[in-house]
């Protein structure tokens, strides 16, 4: 109970200062009426249409009518579409939500074991080289990191898809391509996680027990070294996202990004807001959902 | 005379450094412990008296190694042993409890998890609920009162005390014939010490439990061992019953030590003025072994007698 | 500044401490700053010139490929090294000047907000941070281009005002802390006015981590550029970025490859580069931040 009063007291000043900055955005960047009108349309046209839309009301009551529009699902109408800016990204986002759990798979598929690796063997070779690729790795842009594989493994030697999302092979390129950088990150995380938790005193009690030493590093270190793991993973998902627009570009991903990009170049914010906010909205559920992994995970805080 | 459950000859540990050779924390220790025997090891933090618990236990860390000597254990030389052999006897007949009762516990399973997986180590086909009975019981031989509450707890809940029990009760879940413990009452309050002193006691007592008891604390030995060696720098200095030790301290530090005990109301710098001193310090180091009685021995280099 | 002040002690202790990493990074940073700023007078060719029948030439060492255009030349028969030297200068002024902006405001905010700790302005601010933290830099920075011209100026004052809630979130924490030590509680009870307690007590302790972090802070600003350049939201023809030459390659992958993978490679050698500087000045300023946050129980 007191866990979801406080998620409550998280989401709704985030949710409001969200829309604040959204909102703000729009405000600045001047009427979308202009866009909406035809070349020759005269000042009296603007005045009626800016009526009509409630544009010349101030900006505080232009505001509360903007939340009232959001509480009941109403994004505004696209003006490149003529279709409800929600129902477009609606549709779309499903794609880009699989591409980036799918990253998020790949990720942690690559970096748990290569990080308990590279911390069992610290300070050796093995060590140098996957703390080494993974410095490289958080340096490479996403998309180029998409580009070469698409060289590699389209071009040189074919073995992907290029582009596109209809069956599972097409995932590979993408999925992997997002998922190569927040592995880079989560390795050097777990590597720190495990060779902070293999020095604890308990671990030689588990030794001392007589256990097996695969079982000593699975269930006592990298149990324990989930926990900070955890939160920085979640700490990841905006930046897991905000990537994932950039590569679905790269491999024609019919995904929100693409949309976004099409938005921003033809002005039509009431879709650019839409894709804003639920992606911030999916961003505060993934905060929520690390928390509660954290509490679930760790059995000192349920109790405090 | 049978043979002793756990003999050391000739330990050397080392340690590897950066550019010069290699650091011995551990200089050629020799020491025995009989069955149901409890043996103090006595010196400052530095001293290799963890070192040497740690590798009887095969737990050094990886970049300490056993240089040469050997150890034996109810007659096998475990160094000798291949890992998985040797893993077979920690836990079972060999088990050691730790300083920190607050750390020596994985925080995220629940204590009857951790007395469980202990049981299931070395008896794999045991059932559940002879897991259950057994874990109570144990709680309870460590003088846990309300165990089946304790069992179902995680570590945070629990005092030091508490825990340090809950470490000796798996420490002594499969009855083994040999328990070090390294320094197991310093992180507790004095009341409590004494209580855990006297469990360990008691479990020796009962159980014919060979003891390896580590500690900085001469006081702490007086209420518990039967044989006492004292370490300085990575070598035994002085070995003896503790009748002797305390009666007849022939080590000048030793000596020391003894009068540094609160007990004894002197002035404790003198422990750090010896240690400024480098012509005593030399004079201390080297030297044969002399044998003062049959069970009384010190490290002493000829001329050296009259000093302290 | 004077030889005793903190700053200079800071950078005093920079320059004694070694490390292989550290001295490879500020090497390169500095050849890559030196290629940047005498861009046209070392260019072998006019990186904007176009030449059909210098189309898509390869780098040296490939068949077709001549020591003429060393890295080969583009689609438009632009030679590809000199475009390189050239979009170094935008990544490097996008990287600096960005974080100079949201350096400066997470500086003060964090002050603010550290200062003022627990009051009501302290939690509106991190409010505030928590939210736009919750929003992907990029997903912002898009936003942003929306309502402003794409160009250099906008990309540095977008990217500077988005990415300042990291540097209130530290430098709060740091100020949290340097107040709970006795000599700023002493000074404080002495009476001390607080413009004093904030730069002679607070500021100085908070300077080392907050270079650290804002040194890798050029880094992601950089890759930030890239990215929005390469989406074609960023610095715009014919000015050249590195995210612009790699969305001109991006095309002709299949049959030129040398177009789209040097540029990459400029970014990912720059990135590290500063890395390792930032790496180096957190292993001599601030070894607390070694771990990275993690463990922190």
């Amino acid at each position: 109970m007191a866990f979801i009063k406080r998620s409550f007291l998280q989401i709704v000043p985030t949710l409001f200062i969200l829309t604040l900055i959204v909102f703000g955005l729009v405000y600045v960047a001047g009427d979308p009426v202009v866009s909406m009108l035809p070349e020759n349309a005269t000042q009296e046209d603007r005045a009626v249409l800016e009526e009509a839309l409630g544009l010349n009301e101030p900006f505080y009551v232009q505001y509360v009518n903007y939340i009232k529009d959001l509480v009941t699902g109403n994004f505004g109408q696209s003006l490149q579409y003529q279709e409800p800016a929600l129902d477009l990204v609606m549709e779309r986002f499903p794609a880009t939500l699989v591409l980036s759990l799918m990253a998020l798979g790949v990720a942690i598929v690559i970096s748990i074991p290569l990080g308990i690796f590279a911390a069992l063997k610290r300070n050796t070779v093995l060590d140098f080289l996957i703390s080494g690729v993974s410095i490289v790795g958080k340096a490479m842009p996403n998309y180029w990191i998409g580009i070469m594989l698409i060289l590699f493994f389209a071009v040189i030697i074919p073995i992907f898809p290029v582009s596109g999302a209809e069956s599972p092979i097409h995932f590979v390129l993408p999925a992997v391509t997002l998922g190569v950088a927040l592995a880079a990150e989560i390795t050097r995380l777990i590597r720190g996680s495990v060779l902070e938790v293999i020095e604890q005193d308990f671990v030689q009690t588990a030794r001392s027990k007589g256990q097996k030493e695969t079982i000593v590093i699975l269930r006592h270190v990298f149990l324990n070294s989930l926990i900070p793991a955890v939160t920085i993973i979640g700490l990841q998902f905006p930046q897991l996202i905000g990537g994932a627009i950039v590569v679905e570009t790269v491999f024609s991903w019919p995904g929100v990004g693409r949309l976004l990009l099409s938005s921003i170049e033809t002005g039509d914010m009431a879709v650019v807001q839409a894709i804003v906010f639920i992606i911030a909205l999916i961003t505060i559920v993934a905060n929520l959902l690390t928390d509660a992994v954290y509490r679930i995970l760790d059995p000192r805080i349920k109790y405090k | 005379m049978s043979e002793p459950l756990l003999s050391v000859n000739n330990l050397v540990i080392q340690f590897p450094a950066r550019d010069k050779d290699k650091i011995t924390v551990v200089h050629d220790v020799s020491f025995h412990v009989n069955q149901g025997e409890v043996v103090a090891i006595v010196g400052e933090s530095g001293s290799g008296k963890s070192m040497t618990s740690l590798a009887i236990m095969g737990l050094l860390k990886s970049e300490g190694e056993v240089a040469s000597g050997a150890i034996h254990f109810q007659g096998r030389n475990l160094l000798a042993l291949p890992k998985n052999e040797r893993r077979k006897i920690n836990g079972k007949d060999m088990t050691m409890i730790f300083q920190e009762p607050m750390s020596s516990l994985n925080p995220m399973l629940r204590i009857k998890t951790q007395i469980a997986e202990a049981l299931k180590i070395h008896h794999p086909d045991i059932s559940k609920k002879a897991i259950q009975e057994k874990s109570i019981d144990l709680l309870r031989q460590v003088e846990i009162n309300n165990a089946e509450a304790v069992a179902n707890r995680f570590p945070h809940q629990l005092s030091g005390g508490m825990r340090q029990r809950v470490m000796i009760a798996i420490a002594i879940a499969n009855e083994p014939q040999l328990l070090i413990a390294d320094e197991p009452t310093t992180a507790l309050d004095v009341t409590i010490q004494k209580q855990i002193l006297s469990l360990i006691k008691n479990l020796n007592r009962k159980n014919e439990m060979g003891v390896v008891f580590i500690t900085h604390d001469l006081s702490v030995v007086a209420d518990i061992a039967d044989r006492v060696l004292v370490m300085r720098q990575g070598k035994i200095v002085e070995e003896a019953t503790v009748f002797e030790l305390f009666d007849n301290p022939q080590h000048p530090y030793t000596i020391r030590l003894l009068k540094a005990m609160p007990t004894l109301e002197t002035d404790t710098d003198t422990i750090d003025s010896l240690m400024d001193d480098p012509a005593q310090l030399e004079r201390l180091e080297d030297g044969p072994f002399q044998t003062i009685s049959d069970t009384h021995f010190v490290r002493k280099k000829a001329g050296a007698d009259d000093e302290g | 500044m004077s030889k005793n002040s903190p700053i200079t002690k800071t950078f005093t202790k920079i320059r004694n401490f070694t490390s292989p990493l550290g001295l490879i990074g500020s090497i390169t940073v500095t050849i890559i700053v030196l290629l940047a700023i005498f861009a046209p007078w070392i260019v072998p060719h006019d990186p904007f010139a176009i030449d059909a029948t210098k189309r898509l030439i390869p780098p040296f060492w490939v068949d077709g490929g001549s020591t003429t255009y060393l890295l080969g030349t583009d689609h438009v028969g632009r030679d590809i090294l000199s475009r390189l030297i050239y979009g170094g200068r935008v990544s490097l002024l996008v990287g600096l000047f960005s974080v100079i902006i949201s350096g400066v405001i997470g500086l003060l905010l964090g002050l603010l907000a550290g200062y003022l700790g627990g009051t009501w302005v302290d939690h509106v601010l991190m409010r505030v941070v928590d939210a736009i933290l919750a929003i992907p830099t990029l997903l912002l920075v898009l936003v942003a281009i929306v309502v402003f011209e794409p160009g250099l100026i906008t990309l540095i004052v977008v990217i500077g005002l988005t990415s300042w809630p990291q540097y209130t979130r530290l430098v709060r924490g740091e100020v949290l802390s340097v107040k709970q030590r006795e000599f700023v509680q002493l000074a404080y009870t002495l009476g001390a006015p607080h413009t004093y307690l904030i730069r002679r007590h607070i500021l100085p302790n908070v300077v080392s981590s907050f270079i650290v972090v804002a040194t890798i802070g050029i880094a992601s600003a950089i890759l930030t550029e890239s990215s929005l350049s390469f989406l074609g939201l960023g610095v715009q023809p014919p000015d050249i970025t590195w995210g612009g030459m790699l969305n001109d390659g991006r095309n002709y992958i299949a049959t030129s490859w040398w177009i789209a993978t040097f540029p990459g490679l400029a970014i990912t050698i720059t990135v590290l580069a500063i890395t390792f500087v930032g790496d180096w000045f957190r292993d001599v300023l601030d070894p607390r931040l070694k771990q990275g946050g993690e463990g922190n129980e």
